[in-house]
């Protein structure tokens, strides 16, 4: 049978030109609709990924976390770690012609750690970010901060923008997307919810070294990336199928096994984090304000059985992870974590019934619009419901989420005691980037818990002299974790990509980056 | 009949201000919380509500509501919260797929329909009548993302004959612009063939009783001139009618249509603005689509007097 491809590429050839044209394009289907250019205004992993085609990083770390020099050409460390010397490397240039130079990268430095978890940490022990010269400047520090490489460079880091737009505040939204990334954004051909493109930057001058996750040389090999919002996962996956599209960032785990079937597509896990499911509980209303009715039921919490309903069956797809740093990094322990390896539901029961649980209503909110959260709720209604809790399982979607997990008010006053989200690997890493882990009451993530301990904890860790001492202080605040249990760390599961055959340079990497990928 | 137009648009004001009351009093009332959305979930609570404040969502009620009607009034429908974009603009961006498929569709279903209904009735009670009653309650019943899905799995993915998904700017060239346009049509055109192809059966049956019809068979007229001619025509204002209270099912249907077949529209903007709770976009496009409501109520009301001359405002 002769279908259209078929008939296109014979009755309706083009010129050899517009071949090419279309080959030098990748044609991509993105996690998300790009809603905001801003990476310090929303922390949007889509946002983040337009930012690492448009912008250039000071620092970035490699599939190991070791941060590397990126836009620089290196820094050194003095005065007993209270002065950071930062020097640009030579040839740095804005998509509008203009040269990097150091009041861009202070004023984006700045701006940076303002909204920022860890920025907001750096933040504070700095005292001044000064220009030495138009390739030099230095961070002076209150207080000796060891990790300032790993704050600038982290996957989340510091994007460099022109000084004009870096001075915007970071509550509000930029709308100059100069940077000196490898790729132009093109803002004439951007329609929110449809299509995003950028092109290549011939000016962009790349490091030398090979890649390696996000470090290394940024080679722009491709003239046109273009983002086609596909919201539907069977088009997207059709789509793929077809050759309409050349690459997916986020494919539905149910779908995987259709896509693996279909002819020059790969199937691959890129991305080097899992992405982590998190329980987290209101720990200002009964009956998740006592900390002895949250352990019982951590005690009858079975990772796999979360994760199965995410991902799929396949044991390759998922991993367990019974500690609050994600693991395969420095920090992660499990020291403290033997509570989550009971898997036990008479036992949770009776931990239950000794915590003083008397049948207070839980409400539990579940986004019927978020597949993988979806999941991951249901799973938990299940589980309450069989420990013998009187559960409200409340079905809305995404955006009532994120505004009704705000609010202190009650559970009947439009309040909650349960929710689920996730989060990326990367951002488990350290102290200083898990924000579930704060327990600083009023001012801790939704949910509130209090705990002074883990706060000392934390506070020690960022002064922390040294890694083994940092290691430490990771174990202790592991185990405190475990006894305040402010959320259940539920294990991860791998996002696979998917990409046509014709797809070349594919490489791992923390988050979705285009430079080095061509197409045959 | 002029003064007549004139008052009728001028009563699309009054509707049109109950339904901005309307869109932006559901919108307040309802769940979700934008800046809470943009500042994603590594925000604290303090984070979001500074942006709240920048956003300026504390204000009270009445401040934005009244803040908000001037701007329409001057021509600003005010700026999306999360692309910083005009809402003008991007209603632009996609009127035309909208527009595009909306008016294909409305092209496929009344040229298949209203032959539907007519054969229907003039072949009362045989099999291709109930042939046709079928269709129709298929078309009825069948949701729209089904029938998207087998066309798209049969005819895109299976045959290979047409594009999964997207859409092509009619400036392109027409045949990309149908290439891409036309299974999205057959699909939210079933409900409309169904419903226009049941009234234009029942209508015409009740016609063709008449005793001008009898008349013109015993002066010998021929059937095909009777059924187009004279007993259509009659029927004509029952049959507009409907096509344009159908309008109410291909807005509702495109949303879920451009959704299935990825087509940048106003359809897909609504719900992306809904879920992110995207206030300015919701209220712009959802007045849009009032708007064009009663514009075309307007139009069929016009309509009228060409079918039936007795018909006089």
């Amino acid at each position: 049978m002769i279908g259209r491809r078929t008939l296109l590429a014979s009755a309706l050839a083009a010129p050899a030109f517009a071949q090419s044209a279309a080959s030098r394009t990748l044609r991509v289907i993105p996690q998300a609709n790009l809603t905001s250019l801003d990476p310090f205004w929303t922390t949007a992993v889509v946002t983040r990924n337009h930012a690492y085609l448009v912008y250039d990083t000071l620092i970035a770390c490699d599939n190991q976390g070791t941060p590397h020099p990126q836009m620089l050409a290196g820094w050194s460390v003095e005065d007993g770690g209270l002065r950071w010397v930062m020097t640009l490397r030579e040839g740095l240039r804005f998509h509008d012609g203009e040269p990097v130079r150091s009041i861009d990268c202070t004023t984006s430095i700045i701006r940076f750690c303002v909204r920022d978890p860890f920025g907001q940490s750096l933040g504070a022990a700095l005292a001044e970010a000064r220009v030495i010269d138009d390739k030099r400047f230095e961070l002076r520090l209150k207080h000796p901060f060891p990790y300032v490489a790993i704050a600038l460079g982290k996957t989340n880091g510091c994007f460099v923008m022109p000084e004009r737009v870096a001075r915007t505040d970071a509550y509000t939204q930029i709308r100059d997307t100069t940077g000196s990334g490898p790729f132009r954004f093109l803002s004439d051909e951007w329609n929110p919810g449809s299509q995003a493109v950028w092109a290549k930057f011939d000016g962009y001058v790349p490091r030398q070294e090979p890649v390696n996750g996000l470090a290394g040389g940024r080679v722009p090999k491709i003239d046109r990336v273009e983002w086609n919002v596909i919201s539907d996962s069977s088009t997207a996956a059709a789509a793929m199928a077809t050759g309409e599209q050349d690459y997916w960032e986020y494919p539905l785990h149910d779908l995987l096994p259709r896509l693996r079937r279909a002819r020059d597509v790969v199937v691959d896990q890129r991305l080097t984090d899992g992405t982590y499911g998190i329980m987290r509980f209101n720990c200002l209303y009964p009956p998740f304000d006592n900390a002895g009715v949250r352990r019982a039921v951590a005690m009858a919490v079975d990772q796999k059985d979360w994760l199965t309903a995410v991902a799929g069956d396949d044991p390759a797809g998922y991993g367990r992870c019974e500690g609050i740093f994600a693991c395969d990094t420095p920090l992660a322990n499990e020291v403290g974590s033997e509570i989550l390896k009971t898997r036990n539901l008479e036992r949770a029961r009776q931990a239950l019934a000794a915590a003083g649980y008397k049948g207070e209503k839980v409400v539990l909110l579940a986004p019927g619009d978020y597949p993988q959260i979806n999941a991951l709720s249901l799973v938990t209604a299940d589980l309450l419901k069989r420990l013998g809790m009187n559960v409200e399982l409340v079905s809305t979607d995404w955006g009532t989420v994120v505004q009704r997990r705000a609010s202190r008010e009650p559970p009947e006053k439009g309040g909650w005691n349960v929710f689920h989200t996730t989060s990326g690997g990367a951002d488990l890493i350290l102290p200083a980037t898990n924000l579930y882990l704060r327990a600083n009451g009023a001012n801790a993530w939704f949910g509130w818990p209090e705990d002074a301990e883990i706060e000392r904890l934390r506070a020690a860790w960022l002064a922390a002299p040294d890694e083994a001492a940092g290691k430490r202080i990771g174990e202790q605040l592991n185990a405190r974790s475990m006894q305040v249990m402010a959320y259940i760390p539920l294990g991860f599961y791998w996002q696979p990509s998917v990409w046509r055959r014709n797809v070349t340079g594919v490489f791992r990497s923390p988050t979705t980056v285009f430079w080095n990928i061509g197409k045959a | 009949m002029f003064a007549y137009i004139i008052r009728r648009v001028l009563a699309t004001i009054p509707v049109m201000a109950v339904v901005a009351l309307f869109v932006f009093s559901l919108l307040y009332i309802a769940p979700g919380d934008p800046a809470a959305v943009i500042a994603g979930d590594q925000a604290t609570p303090a984070d979001v509500e500074r942006i709240r404040q920048s956003l300026g969502l504390d204000r009270p009620f009445l401040v934005r509501f009244g803040e908000w009607v001037w701007n329409i009034l001057n021509g600003d429908m005010g700026v999306s919260i999360f692309t910083n974009l005009p809402v003008t603009t991007m209603i632009k961006q996609r009127i035309e797929p909208t527009l595009s498929l909306m008016v294909l569709t409305l092209i496929l279903a009344v040229s298949i329909a209203v032959p539907m209904g007519v054969v229907a009735a003039w072949k009362h009670g045989t099999w291709i009548d109930r042939c046709v009653m079928g269709f129709a309650v298929l078309g009825f019943s069948v949701p729209v993302f089904v029938v998207g899905y087998v066309l798209a799995y049969v005819f895109a993915l299976e045959l290979d004959w047409l594009p999964v998904q997207g859409y092509t700017a009619f400036k392109e060239g027409l045949f990309p612009w149908l290439e891409n346009l036309i299974l999205p049509s057959i699909a939210l055109g079933g409900v409309y063939i169904a419903l226009i192809a049941r009234i234009t059966r029942a209508t015409m049956l009740e016609v063709l009783q008449q005793d001008y019809v009898r008349t013109a068979r015993a002066k010998g007229v021929g059937q095909r001139s009777i059924l187009f001619l004279h007993a259509l025509k009659n029927a004509a204002v029952p049959i507009v009618t409907v096509i344009g209270i159908g309008m109410a099912l291909l807005i509702g249907g495109a949303v879920v249509t451009e959704s299935v077949f990825a087509i940048p529209g106003l359809g897909r903007l609504t719900v992306d603005a809904i879920l992110r709770r995207d206030y300015p976009v919701i209220q712009g496009v959802v007045l849009l689509f009032s708007f064009v409501y009663v514009l075309v109520n307007l139009l069929i009301d016009l309509l009228y007097t060409l079918f039936d001359p007795r018909i006089r405002y």
